[in-house]
């Protein structure tokens, strides 16, 4: 599905290396979660896989089922399968909820050369995947995330997800700024997502979110590198011991 | 020597060439004369006059026309889906077989032409008189230009609700046509119109609408200029609102070389309420595109409400001015007053000019103002696009985004659906 060979990633504005070398490799169907401390990279990475302009390849590849991702655009990756749900999603004031996840489903589909939703049909899949995540449909209603609280911004950012359903989605600190009942409500969302040709990266800072996404893998990334890979068992060694002891093993 | 002071002063010219329309009656005749001499006191307007400097009125003051091409499409034309009463004129001059007869209930209407044929008509109190009005304390030469030589025209007086909107539609054939319109609208108290714009109506185009509003009517106007590269318009719409009273305006604008649109509106009753909103899209690529909106609001009894939402986008050169100005007599005690300007810049190349002015003379008043320009927000756009919107696509929502808060000042849900999909198919047109 991914793999990321020898990544190093600098900032275009000003001369800040990174990622200093990142290597992993996510097959199909499988969760991977990346954790690690304040400004060690995580959400650089996920930026970089989405194509967020302000950030500059050094060296090394990304592919993506065998394709240069890092060559397309952010729409191009879109419609291929790869999903950001954002850290801090965006507000659109002006554009409503529904026009915007139509309007990005039906340009994923055209750019695949499938047949666009019509009106109907669309509204139906909506109903029902905002329903599972228990989402107000008041909120399809109103614009792009104006007026969301953090919960139904994260929730928002699923229920895009569930729509669109990815072959490769990455959750960029899904969990932050979410209580327990929003939490769970996130991770059922994404638990009923998986499958054999689905792949998931999960950027967390706390374990908690792993109690309800299990992993299959766990990195952790420090300082632009990933320094240690292992089960789910590494993630709650991390949780008991902190970042600390890890970096001390490795200098 | 004649010939060396007219090439030197097209102005001075351009007065000289005035011929009032014969065969009028008395009064109209003596209405184009008070308009010529208003006219000839405060001369044609120059860049050196305050509310000219960022336009240049030249090519309306210019003896000929610009010539401009009409506009060859095969889209439907806007308001087509509405059912209305249709009254065509074809580079400035009423086409009775395009359009409906002239009947509908509860109003009355007619020609211009002939109104002003007639002895005894109600238009001789509103004539002109509104315009007479406009003039202090910023001239409004164009204006009084049109009520002297304006050829063509409709008079409309409103007794109840209509059934249907009137749509004054202008066809623009001949690329050097010079068209004057004068409107009159009388809304009787209680009575309801709505007056549908749209159309180009000549190369050059000088329209003045004056509107009559008694208590309790309302008046609501909805327009669509149209979209020849190279037309140039100067448009008027002087209102005067009674008590409880409504007149609200929305224009739509893309394309046209020149666009000057003003509106001097006096809120004269309790609780009289005027919108006046504008949606402009002009990219200056391949043809210049200048939009100006010049706005006078002036609140002279209490508690009345006035609202200005205007909103421009710009690329390749574009420019859009925006004028808009609140007086507050001391009088108008509880007023309500909100004025909005914004320009998105798609590019680096495009001008936005606003000069928003508040003048209050109340102590118990309620005014805010606000203007903007920026360009479209990266990070909305990578969200769109990192979702799949390809960018032509996720800038043309942002635009439209961007415009909704003027649009909403439609009332009418059908005529909003309307000019929103028309822009929407404009857009999409530019990015295809």
């Amino acid at each position: 599905m991914l793999e990321i060979r020898n990544l190093h990633v600098k900032l275009e504005e000003e001369d800040k290396v990174i990622l200093k070398g990142v290597n992993l490799t996510l097959p199909d169907g499988e969760v991977h979660a990346i954790m690690g401390p304040n400004g060690s990279g995580k959400s650089t990475l996920s930026y970089v896989l989405a194509g967020r302009e302000g950030y500059v390849v050094t060296e090394g590849e990304v592919l993506f089922d065998g394709e240069n991702l890092l060559a397309m655009e952010p729409e191009e990756r879109a419609a291929k399968g790869v999903f950001l749900a954002f850290q801090y999603p965006v507000e659109i004031p002006g554009v409503g909820n529904m026009t915007f996840l139509r309007t990005a489903l039906n340009a994923q589909r055209k750019a695949r050369g499938e047949p666009e939703l019509s009106g109907a049909e669309f509204l139906r899949l909506v109903r029902e995947k905002a329903k599972a995540l228990k989402i107000d449909p008041e909120m399809l209603k109103r614009s792009v995330n104006v007026g969301f609280s953090g919960g139904e911004k994260k929730r928002n950012e699923i229920l895009q997800m569930a729509v669109l359903e990815p072959k490769l989605a990455i959750l960029d600190e899904t969990d932050s700024g979410l209580d327990i009942d929003a939490l769970r409500l996130v991770a059922e969302g994404v638990n009923a997502l998986r499958a054999p040709d689905r792949s998931f990266l999960v950027i967390t800072h706390y374990q908690r979110l792993l109690d309800y996404i299990v992993p299959d893998v766990v990195h952790i990334m420090a300082d632009g590198r990933i320094i240690r890979t292992g089960d789910a068992d590494l993630a709650r060694e991390v949780e008991k011991t902190g970042y600390a002891d890890i970096l001390k093993e490795l200098a | 020597m004649a010939e060396t002071q007219r090439r030197e002063n097209p102005a001075a010219a351009r007065l000289a060439a005035i011929r009032l329309p014969e065969d009028e009656a008395g009064w109209a005749r003596a209405a184009r004369e008070a308009a010529l001499s208003r006219l000839h006191k405060m001369g044609l307007p120059s860049r050196r006059d305050e509310y000219w400097r960022e336009t240049d009125p030249s090519a309306l003051i210019a003896p000929e026309p610009v010539e401009a091409a009409p506009l060859v499409t095969d889209e439907a034309p806007v308001f087509g889906e509405i059912d209305r009463l249709k009254v065509v004129f074809v580079d400035g001059r009423f086409d009775p077989a395009a359009s409906d007869p002239l009947a509908l209930e509860h109003v009355e209407i007619e020609r211009l032409a002939d109104a002003l044929k007639a002895d005894i008509h109600w238009a001789r109190d509103l004539f002109g008189r509104l315009e007479e009005t406009a003039h202090d304390p910023v001239p409004r030469p164009f204006a009084a230009l049109n009520t002297a030589t304006a050829t063509d025209g409709v008079v409309v007086r409103v007794r109840g609700r209509a059934p249907k909107p009137i749509s004054l539609i202008y066809l623009h054939r001949d690329a050097r046509s010079d068209a004057v319109l004068h409107h009159l609208v009388r809304i009787e108290p209680g009575a309801e119109l709505t007056l549908l714009e749209n159309g180009p109506a000549a190369a050059r185009f000088s329209q003045l609408l004056e509107v009559d509003v008694a208590a309790g009517g309302s008046f609501h106007h909805v327009r669509a200029q149209g979209r020849d590269h190279e037309r140039r318009a100067i448009t008027h719409l002087v209102g005067r609102v009674a008590e409880g009273g409504v007149l609200k305006s929305f224009t739509l604008t893309a394309n046209g070389a020149l666009s000057r649109n003003e509106y001097v509106v006096r809120l004269e009753g309790a609780e009289a309420v005027t919108h006046l909103a504008g949606a402009a899209v002009g990219d200056g690529a391949v043809h210049p595109f200048h939009h100006d909106d010049t706005i006078f609001v002036t609140h002279a009894a209490e508690s009345c409400e006035s609202r200005q939402v205007f909103k421009k986008v710009l690329r390749n050169g574009a420019v859009g001015i925006f004028q808009g100005k609140i007086l507050v007599h001391p009088v108008a005690q509880k007023t309500d007053g909100y004025q909005l300007s914004q320009g998105l810049m798609l590019d680096g190349d495009s001008r936005f000019f606003a000069k928003p002015e508040l003048e209050i003379y109340a102590d118990d008043v309620k005014c805010s103002h606000g203007s903007t320009c920026g360009a479209i927000d990266e990070e909305q756009l990578f969200y769109l696009r990192a979702r799949g919107v390809p960018r032509p696509e996720a800038e043309n929502l942002l635009v439209l985004a961007f415009l909704a808060e003027a649009l909403e000042e439609i009332e009418d849900p059908a005529l909003a659906e309307d000019i929103r999909n028309r822009l929407e198919a404009w857009l999409r047109r530019r990015q295809g």
